[in-house]
């Protein structure tokens, strides 16, 4: 049986193509100004890597922010239900997830079956996503993908008192006139975010093992102050902006 | 007064509200002790009067702070609003 | 590459008087996230102001607004018989005999600048937004102040005007250029209403209709602070933001109440607040002497 998931992310969108529930097939695109259009995009590419055709998927499942504008599926789910269903089947210890994407913070703690027992989430701020540390990647005039490595080599943590990404930006420049060293900064941004994400996870009352996926999981920067400030490890699967459209890939599958 | 000490952010509205005219009158200030995040303090306001307050680190993460006395399920009491006698501790979220 | 969030600095004296005729001199210094003020009154009568950016060093910006308010008066700092500090920086005003909140600071001041009728204050500034209730004397009754979030503050609209390449002081009148009101902006972040108006620009919005979503959308967050406290009239607004007609006619519009006319610059409300402090507590030292 083939099935796809369509993760319709705020900035990017997934695509997972599973043949009996293997992975053949995933592809990313950035959601453009046409959602609609980025998410064929992304499709297509997806079913080339796989090797199949557009008539041998039986079924499509759509989740993610903009789920309602996914072509051709049939139906959707929530964004918290695709994670925990695709962490789950990746390993099955995990109690906790924790998922976060660029405008959007999520701590999920779901039972063996990857059943949902409760979700706390940081949404409609910045201050609480990749969001936060996009803005600040700009205010440091440092690459998005340097910032992780970057703060991984910061001596001192001095705090961030701005929690707002527009005040926080200001609080930066003043960091950098002061001579803060970047990479202390950087850690800072990673530090502060981590501490609004723990304290979702704490809100869910989190139990290991914690799995963190979604684009952010990809920054070490920010898992290391994560790990720090949850005192405990994290398991980062392979894709970890994925995991989302795998799990609406498997629940396709149930249909 | 009622000095509400918090935010609104995209994500809602965090206040802690404490109505000083109710606080100024209480001798013992049985709320500073009562909350295990250390979020409150007696301070000299501006009318020179001693009454409790937010304090300035605690006033943009109130969300946060306040979250370990507010778990989304079986919530009990909060321990600031029921350790103030004269009723002045309100919370809006 | 051009500022365009920039307020123009000012400063202005009464023409029509000298401080010498007077007795009690004192100053208010309003130290702010963006903009400072210092203001000058002589006998309970407000004499003198300077209003200018803020700088990177807070005691610095203060010593250089007292100056400028102080310059052509013939006044030096030591005729000021008693200086209160204001803001968010008002621990850092060197010359300051004390320092007093900006809430306390702009009631006292908005009942000077608006009479004592007014009940309700708003002051949107920099980089923070409050509403303030007050009694005939410009005592506090009530409040809330919000400078967590950058949205319904004037920081969020110098992000706009800076995406816009508009100079701050004309995205008011141009939010009106529009043949139909456009919905409001649906993001209160003001990150994502960015994403957001980035969006409409790409699809064909004129700056003006974007301008007019986001106005409506700062009105609506701003309403929703009021009611926090509630709206008593009379009614007044205070801070940078009062200036921008744009979000002004929305908010009344939306809360069904009308602002009262500013008869004096609406940015020097917490530094003419303290100044007016300023002169209570010299005449109680006088009088304790």
């Amino acid at each position: 049986m083939i099935t796809a998931g369509i993760d319709m992310g705020a900035k990017t969108i997934k695509v997972v193509v599973l043949r009996d529930g293997d992975i053949v097939g995933k592809a990313k695109t950035v959601a453009g100004f046409e959602a609609r259009e980025s998410a064929e995009e992304a499709y297509a590419a997806a079913l080339e890597e796989a090797g199949v055709t557009t008539a041998e998927v039986e079924q499509i499942v759509a989740t993610g922010a903009g789920r309602k504008w996914a072509p051709q599926a049939a139906r959707d789910v929530s964004e918290v239900s695709g994670d925990a269903k695709g962490v789950i089947n990746l390993y099955p210890g995990a109690r906790t997830v924790i998922d976060v994407g660029a405008e959007e913070g999520r701590a999920i703690r779901c039972t063996e079956d990857g059943k949902v027992l409760d979700f706390a989430l940081n949404e409609k701020c910045a201050a609480g996503a990749g969001a936060f540390t996009e803005a600040m990647s700009r205010a440091l005039e440092v690459a998005i993908e340097e910032l992780g490595p970057m703060s991984l080599n910061s001596q001192n943590a001095i705090p961030m008192n701005a929690q707002c990404a527009v005040f926080a930006e200001s609080e930066v420049v003043s960091l950098l006139h002061a001579k803060t060293p970047k990479e202390d900064i950087a850690r800072a941004v990673h530090d502060a975010i981590a501490s609004r994400i723990v304290s979702l996870a704490r809100k869910v009352g989190f139990e290991p093992e914690v799995v963190l996926i979604g684009g952010l999981a990809r920054n070490v920067g920010f898992v290391d102050s994560l790990q720090r400030a949850l005192e405990c490890d994290v398991t980062i699967p392979e894709n970890p902006e994925h995991i989302g459209a795998y799990g609406a890939a498997l629940a396709a599958t149930e249909s | 007064m009622k000095a509400h000490y918090g935010y609104k952010d995209g994500a809602g509205d965090f206040f802690i509200i404490i109505d000083t005219d109710k606080c100024v009158d209480c001798e013992d200030r049985p709320c500073v002790a009562a909350c295990p995040a250390d979020v409150l303090e007696i301070i000299t306001d501006d009318y020179d009067d001693e009454v409790a307050a937010v304090i300035e680190g605690h006033r943009k993460t109130l969300k946060y702070s306040c979250a370990p006395c507010k778990p989304d399920r079986d919530r009990p009491s909060l321990p600031c609003t029921t350790a103030c006698a004269p009723d002045a501790i309100s919370h809006s979220w | 590459m051009a500022e365009y969030w920039r307020w123009t600095e000012r400063r202005w004296q009464d023409p029509d008087r000298d401080w010498r005729d007077g007795e009690l001199i004192t100053a208010g210094v309003d130290v702010g996230s963006v903009s400072s003020q210092a203001v000058i009154v002589v006998d309970g009568e407000l004499y003198a102001f300077s209003s200018m950016r803020t700088g990177s060093d807070s005691p610095e910006s203060a010593k250089k607004a007292m100056d400028w308010a102080l310059e052509e008066t013939g006044l030096t700092l030591d005729d000021l018989g008693f200086v209160v500090g204001t803001g968010y920086g008002r621990v850092n005003v060197p010359f300051s005999n004390k320092a007093i909140t900006e809430i306390a600071c702009h009631a006292r001041g908005a009942n000077y600048m608006y009479g004592p009728t007014v009940r309700t204050v708003l002051d949107m500034g920099g980089q923070d937004c409050k509403v303030i209730r007050c009694d005939e004397r410009g005592k506090v009754n009530a409040f809330v102040m919000n400078d967590k979030c950058a949205a319904g503050t004037g920081r969020g609209m110098e992000v706009f005007a800076d995406l816009l390449a508009l100079p701050i002081e004309e995205v008011g009148e141009l939010s009106f250029q529009v043949e139909e009101e456009p919905p409001p902006v649906s993001c209160t972040c003001v990150v994502f209403a960015k994403s957001e108006a980035t969006a409409l620009l790409r699809e064909g919005w004129p700056k003006s209709k974007v301008l007019a979503a986001y106005c409506s959308a700062m009105a609506h967050r701003v309403s929703t602070l009021l009611e926090q406290v509630g709206v008593e009239e009379e009614f007044a607004i205070t801070g940078g933001i009062a200036k921008n007609a744009g979000v002004v006619k929305r908010l009344e519009a939306e809360i069904g109440v009308t602002a009262l006319e500013a008869k004096y610059d609406t940015q020097i409300a917490g530094g003419l607040g303290g100044a007016l402090f300023a002169q209570h507590l010299l005449k109680k030292k006088l009088a304790k002497n």
